[in-house]
């Protein structure tokens, strides 16, 4: 024990020393404008020089593998690297330039890739130079993605694909993709589907911008018409991508619950934000006595769901059964989040609901736009309903049903 | 399940096994069916004293085992799982509580071992009214010789009919509504002036109404300092929402798994009613609300045991996210029952009465509510 704290501390040094000297201090306070999940960042100047720098050590994937261009940290280590970050301002712009690539697709390549697959492909994520995208869904395989039916063809040394992806995050700046499609329409309908990765860079490739209500552009449908992937790059074996696609799906939910659904980085907490736009009354109360009780009653919830996940991390230390608890977290994170942003709307009143103009403050469109945004979380990575599903059937056992109509 | 000790692990197992067989729901229903007067069996208290369960909170020295709040709450939810009818929540974690906050060597010594050996059942007396109000306390406490002289009275006193020693919160200065002014006594239940007036409630537990008609008692009957007892007794209640929010969680957990149970073997339109999705989502979401539910209640019981900054906070929290997953699964486990859940035969409305009693035991939902937000400056 003590000789791991010691451990652990060398690294807090060492990471401080680093940190003091590679990571600009021009950037302070400016991580808001790399982080932003929605569209295309320009990275340029002392943001393109951290970007390298982050990426020459590894700290961008810190816990992957050193040959394959990660860290080569534990946990701990990460766990004390990010805190270490947080103490001076720096930040992580790596996971966000890699679209897809760091919190899905590579953790699945380290999983399933093949030696060469990992060489090729995990470095580039690793150093953000590298954008993946995620093509799953289709116009008719949305929830029920095994019915998905974009092809592809074993065409001797190479495989053709055709058909259409929609929602394609990123798929309009991605350079790769990882495609789910249909290699055998002969047998059940999960057991015919492979994983492909393939480049975006090829004329076989199209993708078209949607946009959505918060009049950002983050996704797009994606035609593919006799586009090429090499025969290297099946990822997992032939007509078992339904396990690895899942695999996939579940770092998925592993980041978008891990984080901290009330605090979204912002400095103020609600509470205080409530109080200078409501007021208070003699008693130093919220003035606004029915916002004042569900303003409690989130932060009662976002509290419960900071808790789950400590509990959840502890149970994992103890090794006690832990994957009941975390079937949760999705629908929970997504709840807190979506409620926060309801409130904080709420709460600016008028003024919450501006799009433009310098009669919003920036926070104020901000907070609009995410409250629109957040809407997205109860849909992908297993809707609201889907994980309800999950949850009923896999966790409870309860049946499915055989009633027609 | 917070990750346990060894020791913690034993001791629920034993729990486990000892109440489904020696004090299940079935003897609970017998209590009530005999109108025992004290609302629990003799042979189940002296049972818990056996196994040393009234000494989990007390340290060695005066004969318990000083094992700490979370695994108080361990037995607790165990208990509360089959609605065992015992003075444990009163005297082992509320009594022994309020002597350990706020006794002197002399108080301790001489109550916290009978506390233990079960030939002492203490009770907090705080409430006057329909709501729990601790700042609100009436009942006076005026000088008399070197002691004091009580008026007033209490309600809804837990285990107030059986208990043989009241820590009684009463006001020696200031106005009702003021914290500063209230001072805790130790007294007798059986001090000459003391009436004790047993309630008969739906949820079929001991609880008194206790009138103090002038009751004499020594200087040495006050509880920590004079006038300066709310330190104490916020201490003490915030261990006591704690602890019963783990009982409340586990009432609500067997309500949970006796749901669950029937809706994998109810058949309705050729086929168990678990199928369909209304129910499977109504399960799903009550199953989140559990687990939310039982991170804050062991946290809430850690952060106790660890004297953490932030225990008022999370000792509200456990209480209101306890009481609300309570209110609901009691509501859903008589509907997914339908007819039968109706019936008093059945035990599902054991679980509906006791769920709604105990909610209003030391605050709240809103009182909770409304002290979080305090506590958060807002
Ligand atoms: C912002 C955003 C980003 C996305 N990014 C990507 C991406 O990068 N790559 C990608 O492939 N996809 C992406 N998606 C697509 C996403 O995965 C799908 O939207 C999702 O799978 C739901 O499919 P659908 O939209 O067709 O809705 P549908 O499946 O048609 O669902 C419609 C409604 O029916 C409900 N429903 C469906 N089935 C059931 C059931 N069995 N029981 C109960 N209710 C049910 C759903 O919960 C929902 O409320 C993204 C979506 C959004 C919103």
């Amino acid at each position: 024990m003590a000789e791991a704290r010691d451990q652990l501390d060398t690294f807090r040094a060492e990471a401080r020393a680093w940190l003091e000297q590679n990571f600009p201090k021009s950037l302070v306070g400016r991580a808001g404008e790399y982080m932003v999940v929605e569209g295309d960042v320009r990275i340029e100047g002392d943001a393109l020089a951290w970007r390298q720098r982050l990426g020459e050590k590894g700290w961008g994937t810190p816990t992957w593998p050193r040959e394959y261009g990660g860290g080569g940290l534990t946990q701990l280590e990460a766990r004390v690297l990010q805190e270490e970050m947080a103490a001076v301002g720096a930040f992580n712009p790596i996971p966000m330039l890699a679209g897809m690539g760091v919190t899905m697709v590579g953790p699945t390549i380290l999983e399933y890739g093949t030696e060469d697959q990992k060489q090729r492909h995990l470095p580039g994520i690793a150093r953000g130079e590298v954008r993946w995208c995620l093509g799953y869904s289709e116009p008719n395989a949305g929830s029920d993605l095994a019915s998905l039916a974009t092809k592809a063809e074993d065409k001797g040394d190479y495989w053709e694909i055709n058909g259409q992806k929609i929602w394609t995050s990123g798929a309009d700046i991605s350079d790769w993709c990882g495609a789910l499609v249909r290699t055998d329409s002969k047998v059940a309908k999960r057991d015919g589907i492979s994983f492909v990765m393939l480049t975006m860079h090829q004329p076989g490739v199209r993708t078209r911008p949607i946009k959505l209500i918060s009049g950002a552009s983050p996704f797009c449908e994606t035609f593919f018409d006799n586009a090429r992937a090499e025969k290297t790059d099946l990822l997992g074996k032939l007509n078992d991508g339904w396990t690895v696609g899942k695999r996939l799906l579940q770092h998925e939910r592993a980041s978008q619950t891990g984080g901290n659904p009330a605090g979204g980085g912002r400095a103020e907490p609600l509470q205080d934000m409530a109080k200078r736009y409501v007021g208070t009354d003699d008693e130093g109360r919220l003035a606004d006595p029915d916002l004042r009780v569900r303003l409690a009653n989130h932060l009662m919830s976002a509290k419960a769901h900071g808790l789950t996940l400590s509990r959840i991390a502890a149970e994992a230390r103890g090794k006690q059964q832990v994957t009941a608890a975390a079937s949760i977290l999705k629908n929970s994170a997504t709840s807190v989040a979506q409620t926060r942003s309801e409130l904080t709307l709420e709460i600016m009143g008028h003024q919450g609901v501006g799009w433009d103009g310098d009669e919003f403050s920036g926070e104020e469109i901000q907070t609009v736009r995410t409250w629109l945004f957040g809407k997205a979380m109860s849909i992908y990575g297993g809707s609201y309903e889907v994980q309800n599903n999950i949850i009923s059937k896999n966790i409870l056992g309860l049946p499915e049903t055989t009633q027609k109509g | 399940m917070a990750a346990l000790t060894e020791e913690q692990t034993m001791l629920k197992d034993q729990a486990k096994a000892w109440v489904s067989e020696q004090a299940p729901v079935a003897a609970f229903r017998k209590v009530r069916d005999s109108g025992v007067a004290a609302c629990f069996a003799a042979e189940t208290w002296a049972g818990m004293v056996d196994l040393g369960w009234t000494g989990i909170l007390v340290p060695e020295v005066y004969g318990g085992s000083g094992m700490g709040y979370l695994t108080m709450g361990i037995l607790l939810e165990e208990t509360g799982r089959h609605l065992t009818a015992s003075p444990l929540v009163a005297s082992a974690l509320v009594g022994a509580t309020a002597l350990l906050q706020g006794g002197s060597d002399a108080q301790k010594s001489a109550w916290l071992p009978k506390v233990v050996d079960g030939s002492a059942i203490l009770t907090l007396a705080v409430d006057e009214g329909p709501k729990h109000a601790p700042e609100s306390v009436a009942l006076r406490a005026e000088r008399a010789g070197s002691g004091y002289r009580l008026t007033g009275t209490k309600t809804f006193v837990l285990e107030g009919g059986a208990a043989t020693l009241l820590v009684v919160a009463a006001r020696t200065a200031g106005k009702p509504g003021e914290t500063a002014g209230i001072t805790l006594f130790l007294v007798p239940a059986d001090a000459r002036g003391v009436t004790r007036t047993a309630l008969r409630t739906s949820d079929c537990r001991g609880y008194a109404n206790i009138a103090f008609d002038g009751v004499e008692v020594g200087a040495d009957a006050v509880l920590g300092t004079v006038d300066g007892g709310w330190a104490v007794l916020e201490a003490t209640l915030d261990r006591a929402r704690a602890g019963i929010a783990a009982e409340m969680l586990g009432t609500a957990a067997e309500a949970f798994d006796m749901t669950l149970n029937y809706l994998k073997t109810r058949v309705q339109f050729g086929q168990v009613i678990g199928s369909f999705q209304a129910l499977g989502h109504r399960a799903a979401e009550l199953f989140t609300e559990m687990e939310l539910a039982r991170s804050c209640v062991e946290g809430a019981l850690q952060s106790i045991d660890a004297n953490a900054k932030d225990v008022a906070q999370m000792c509200s929290l456990a209480k209101c996210k306890a009481g609300a997953f309570l209110f609901n699964m009691s509501n859903q486990l008589i509907q997914i029952h339908g007819g039968i859940g109706m019936t008093d035969e059945y035990d599902a409305g054991f679980y509906l009465k006791r769920a709604r009693a105990v909610e209003a035991i030391y605050g709240g939902q809103a009182y909770h509510r409304n002290r979080y937000a305090i506590l958060h400056g807002f």
